[in-house]
């Protein structure tokens, strides 16, 4: 069996084992950290499709950028005093039976199509790929890309700001 | 057996569907926003695989450059009205904050 094989193994277990306890477990704190997990095993299984950018775009964004803003948001928004961390669910089966049904179909999907693989040139370098391709076909979604964040990042810090009155 | 196309196809679509679940059934607000940044990385892991697995170059991995930079953009907007309403309901359960304004 080849090492990479073993790796997509233990990094997807990692992945789908963390992600049921982000979504399974009681307490919020432990949610976040379990997120932790499975977005640094999700940026090896980018490794392992050799994107090397998109892993670390993964990791820097992700790991160091969303997660800490949502444990940002766990800790503001829950007493931690009081014991409030632990939250319920609500219509458990109902939901589960329709999640595990979706799965069920998109695996059925996935299974039953033909796809059409053609492995491309496999020792090119992603970062210059990307770079120019950001500049010349997807010119267009990146400007507008940038003023999306921007005005995010003042719609944010607008709906952030404790208003007095 | 090769790793191809379809595990990592199958890995996204368990991924989607636990992150489905966590937007449907968790009350906690944060923990609705964690459901949808699995589905966002699960759909990431689908744009990637397919870049790698269809011959014609890095345009999946360029638009899942583009689902990062949304994703982020959804996290601060979407954290910034959880704090709204635990400023206003003094809670993040989104089954009480049914009203448009207290």
């Amino acid at each position: 069996m080849p090492y990479t094989t073993i790796l997509f193994y233990v990094l997807a277990l990692i992945i789908v084992v963390s992600a049921a306890m982000v979504v399974f477990n009681k307490n919020v704190v432990h949610s976040a950290f379990s997120l932790f997990f499975t977005l640094f095993a999700i940026s090896g299984i980018y490794v392992l499709l050799k994107a090397d950018f998109i892993a670390l775009t993964q990791i820097m964004v992700y790991v160091g950028g969303i997660l800490i803003l949502l444990i940002f948001g766990v800790m503001m928004t829950t007493k931690v005093t009081n014991v409030e961390l632990k939250t319920k669910n609500l219509n458990t089966i109902p939901s589960l039976v329709f999640s595990i049904g979706i799965v069920t179909i998109l695996i059925f999907v996935i299974f039953s199509t033909k796809w059409n693989i053609r492995l491309g040139l496999d020792s090119e370098e992603t970062v210059t790929q990307i770079g120019i391709m950001l500049l010349s076909k997807y010119l267009l979604p990146f400007e507008i890309a940038s003023i999306v964040l921007l005005v995010a990042l003042i719609g944010s810090a607008m709906f952030a700001r404790r208003i007095k009155d | 057996m090769e790793i191809g196309l379809t595990h990592y196809l199958v890995l996204g679509a368990i991924l989607f569907g636990l992150g489905l679940f966590a937007m449907i059934s968790r009350r906690n607000a944060i923990l609705v926003l964690m459901g949808i940044e699995l589905i966002l990385n699960a759909a990431n892991i689908n744009l990637v695989a397919f870049s790698r697995y269809n011959g014609l170059g890095v345009d999946g991995q360029v638009v899942s450059i583009f689902v990062i930079i949304l994703a982020v953009a959804e996290a601060a907007i979407a954290l910034g009205i959880v704090l709204n309403l635990y400023n206003n309901f003094a809670t993040v359960d989104i089954d009480e904050a049914n009203t448009m304004k207290d």
